[in-house]
């Protein structure tokens, strides 16, 4: 089985695995990094949003084998003490009910507002609508977008 | 204050305290417990901690565990059953840590999260939960110096002494209070004395989600743990034979592959019909087990028909026509009625099989050995599965042990218990913890589907425009969807309901306000028409047979008080200014009530590049006293999302027994750009015992936005999902 060097929140993971193994299962399996979600395993739902260079990437269609020398962030690592802009509107905005969909939505969101800072609705939608939320709390996601892109 | 007899002894205390102490510690995280203000210094970790009763446990700083007893899926109980003991237990929010409390039949009532019930069935016992701490660490303080508990008084965690200077606190006092009697009696605050209640309280998990810890069940791990898959058949009517068992064997990464029965004596509701002989496999790679199941050759026989989404629809049709009504209630003389009146409408409305699609898709723990059973994961109902593992494993109840993790999501699905026997059956087999994990397309295929319906409704006016006939019959696959002592019934003379039961190898089960999220869709656009040819506003049509109603009503058991759903009505009219008119907006109105709770509500709908799209959405509640405010217009605004989003977009269609929609590329949630901009809630106040809201704010929302879609198109759309039979040639003109 080959190696491979993953660089995950900082630090570098040396993991063995086949190749077509997909980043979620990795990072699930193998490094307990669990916050990253399995939801669909085809890129539809958006549960499994990782950061790969500052973008937002679906990690279940994501293979292993396609990542050596990229920078990978999970929602472990947004950031050190949970206080991302992102992290806090969501509670502010006391977003999740049963929660399952919320890091992958919070990893969408974050990676929306580094690159574009003042979202309007428009473009909140484009960025968020590969990422399911079955309870339905996309108003309180997009209110809280918006309290983050103020800070 | 109310004085309050008290439902506990001491053994039944004492029972939940081993279990609660030496139970479980599933993402054991209360560090980061309730305090989500940053703002606020976190009081100190306890160096001991005294259990006072079942619920609460107090630490020597001050620090209190709260145990929640139900299981959460989102609905928020984990934070507003706590709320309501911190109320009684007069302790400062910020000083609260919550726990999952385990599976204990013999303390905790109703450990159960289904028909919004949590709040309602448990509003005493956690009161007197509460109040009995309190009265406990009052009657301490009270002999540790030496007077009456009546010279005491207690706020926020502070015990006083009312003609002195002496103070303790909870902290100071709790290990003096263990050896304490449990009081008899017990007086509970008066409601307008409460401080907590009614407030916004963020959600004790809210950390955790927003920061990937771990919570659900398919985040469990285990020393030694084994990851299992399962394959069921390819379709209803189908069952397995064999598989080619050497060949997945010998695949990278598979320790053991076989044939499992989850087959028990004596099933009960919550227990599998359909695919009961299962291919398993297990390994330690999810992706591996991935790979080896698509591997999977196999024989399946077929024990009966293969059903197709044609053959649904005929089969209610048929049912309607034909099948056998159970007659369920008869008002005057419906058929004299109706040949009398001026004017008559009917309508038949239909609704496909649905999915749950809970964002978690099913797994569950099992650490299964010859005289103990483990079970750990989502279950909505840990009772239920508790008694199906006993009868599969042929242990005793009390060599079993239930842990709920967070669910991520249960919508009904998770009332469902053969996810936890599979786990359990795999354990057995092969002598180790497992766990189990369901793929979205295993999800999606395995059944336990929202059952299919199509109903017929029928009104007469007379020559002023009253309504002097209403018949509605249901049929469903396999149930009819019909509640023959809801509104309309007892505002009408002559009335007659009628259920109608269909035939069906679909597995069927409760999905989010079961037949309410139909009957509420078809019976409030029926009214609108009714209205409508009455010429009459959709309010005041609605308002004027409630009056009825209340003066008058026809006959004794109508299943619902006709105040309460006037006022969410009149509520709902007064806040959305109903009866405004604004260029480019559609509006429709509902209102339904179901699980105890009454809700209306007013969608105001536009026409964006000639697709309709809901602008927002005000709704009216009653449900009694509210806990936790904020939570609870979270949980409003996620029904009527819920409801919009399924109403429109969702369906789930058969071909040969297979379901065609398998993931999440086929089957069509709501998403983001179709959800509205913005949802107000409105609460009717008042201090009736708060009733749930997991449910009730769904099934309006399908009726008000069928009859916005009305006003907007000029079509009445009476068959789910709504997008996929709008005619949008006539739009487009």
């Amino acid at each position: 089985m080959p190696t491979y060097n993953l660089k995950i929140n900082g630090e570098i993971h040396t993991v063995e695995a086949d190749s077509d193994t997909p980043l979620l299962w990795v990072l699930r399996d193998q490094i307990n990094l669990v916050g990253t979600k399995y939801g669909c395993g085809i890129g539809q739902c958006g549960a499994c949003t990782v950061h790969v260079n500052g973008n937002a990437l679906r990690s279940c269609s994501t293979l292993v084998s396609q990542l050596q020398g990229l920078d990978i962030v999970t929602i472990e690592g947004l950031s050190e003490e949970g206080d991302h802009p992102v992290q806090q509107a969501w509670l502010e905005h006391d977003v999740p009910q049963c929660g399952y969909c919320q890091s992958g939505q919070i990893m969408s969101a974050a990676a929306l507002l580094k690159n574009n800072p003042n979202p309007s609705d428009k473009d909140i939608d484009a960025a968020m609508n590969g990422n399911i939320c079955r309870c339905g709390t996309y108003i309180r996601i997009k209110e809280a977008i918006k309290t983050a892109a103020k800070q | 204050m109310t004085k309050v007899k008290t439902q506990y002894n001491r053994r039944s205390f004492l029972k939940i305290s081993a279990a609660a102490s030496g139970g479980m510690l599933i993402g054991f995280s209360w560090l980061t417990g309730c305090i989500t203000d940053t703002k606020v210094e976190p009081i100190a970790v306890p160096n001991e901690w005294f259990e006072i009763n079942g619920y609460i446990k107090i630490g020597d700083t001050g620090m209190v565990t709260i145990y929640s007893p139900n299981p959460e899926i989102g609905q928020n109980v984990k934070t507003s059953m706590p709320m309501i003991v911190a109320e009684e237990l007069d302790v400062d929010w910020n000083n609260v840590v919550v726990e999952q409390a385990p599976l204990n039949t013999g303390f905790y009532q109703n450990q159960f999260a289904g028909g919004s019930l949590s709040i309602k069935l448990s509003w005493n016992a956690l009161r007197m939960a509460g109040a009995t701490g309190r009265r406990m660490l009052l009657e301490a303080a009270a002999k540790e110096w030496g007077i009456s508990v009546s010279d005491l008084s207690a706020s926020k965690g502070v015990i006083k002494e009312i003609n002195g200077e002496r103070t303790i606190t909870y902290g100071e006092i709790a290990s003096k209070a263990v050896g304490i009697e449990i009081p008899e009696e017990v007086e509970l605050k008066a409601i307008s004395d409460f401080k907590l209640i009614g407030t916004s309280v963020k959600n004790v998990d809210g950390k955790n989600i927003v920061t990937g810890k771990s919570l659900f069940g398919l985040d469990y791990q285990r020393d030694g743990m084994q990851l299992a898959m399962i394959q069921h058949p390819p379709a209803f009517g189908m069952k397995l034979k064999d598989f080619n068992e050497d060949e997945i064997k010998r695949m990278p990464g598979v320790k053991d592959a076989f044939i499992i029965d989850t087959s028990i004596d004596s099933p009960t509701w919550s227990d599998e019909k359909g695919f009961l002989q299962l291919i398993a496999i297990v390994g330690e790679s999810t992706w591996q087990l991935t790979k080896a199941k698509r591997a999977i050759k196999a024989n399946w026989e077929t024990v009966s028909e293969l059903e197709n989404s044609e053959m649904h629809l005929a089969n209610l049709e048929n049912a309607l026509k034909s099948g056998e009504a159970n007659q369920t209630r008869r008002d005057g003389d419906p058929d004299a009625a109706f040949e009398k009146a001026s004017k008559i409408i009917e309508r038949t409305y239909s609704s496909p099989f649905l999915a749950h699609n809970t964002m978690e898709p099913m797994n569950f723990f099992a650490n299964v050995t010859e005289n103990s059973a483990e079970l750990v994961g989502p279950t909505q109902t840990p009772e239920a599965l508790e008694g199906s593992v006993a009868k599969l494993l042929n242990l005793p109840i009390e060599d079993i042990t239930v842990n709920m993790t967070r669910m991520g999501g249960g919508f009904g699905r998770r009332l469902y218990v053969h996810f936890g026997l599979e786990a359990a059956a795999i354990s057995k087999k092969i002598g180790a913890p497992v766990k189990l994990i369901y793929t979205r397309e295993d999800d999606m295929t395995q059944g336990t589907y929202r059952p299919a319906y199509l109903s017929w409704y029928k009104a007469g006016l007379d020559e002023n425009n009253n309504l002097i006939a209403f018949a509605t019959k249901g049929a469903g696959l396999p149930e009819g969807a019909v509640f023959p002592d809801r509104f309309p019934a007892g505002t009408v003379d002559n009335y007659v309901a009628e259920k109608i039961d269909g035939k069906t190898n679909v597995t069927t089960g409760a999905w989010r306000a079961p037949r309410s999220h139909f009957t509420a869709g078809a019976e409030q656009s029926f009214l609108d028409e009714v209205a409508e040819l009455a010429g009459k506003d959709p309010i005041d049509f609605r308002l004027e047979l409630f009056d009825r109603a209340i003066k008058n009503p026809v006959g004794e058991k109508n299943d619902y008080e006709a105040e309460r759903y006037a006022g969410v009505l009149k509520l709902v009219k007064e806040k959305s200014n109903w009866g405004e008119k604004k260029e480019g907006v559609y509006r429709g109105v509902a209102a339904y009530f179901c699980h105890s709770s009454y809700v209306a509500e007013v969608i105001d709908l536009i026409l964006e590049n000639g697709q309709p799209k809901v602008k927002k959405v005000w709704c009216a509640v009653d449900c009694g006293i509210v806990v936790n405010r904020d939570a609870a217009k979270n949980m409003v605004q996620g029904g009527v999302i819920d409801g919009i989003g399924h109403a429109m977009y969702s369906q789930l269609t058969f071909n040969n027994g297979s379901v065609n929609e398998t993931n999440f590329d086929r089957y069509q949630l709501m998403r983001h750009s179709q959800a509205p901009e913005d949802i107000e809630v409105f609460f009717v106040e008042n201090d009736i015992a708060p009733t749930g809201l997991g449910e009730p704010g769904l099934p309006p929302a399908v009726g008000a936005l069928a009859n916005a879609l009305y006003q907007a198109t000029g079509q009445r759309l009476t068959v789910q999902p709504f997008a996929n039979n709008i005619k949008m040639e006539k739009l487009l003109g």
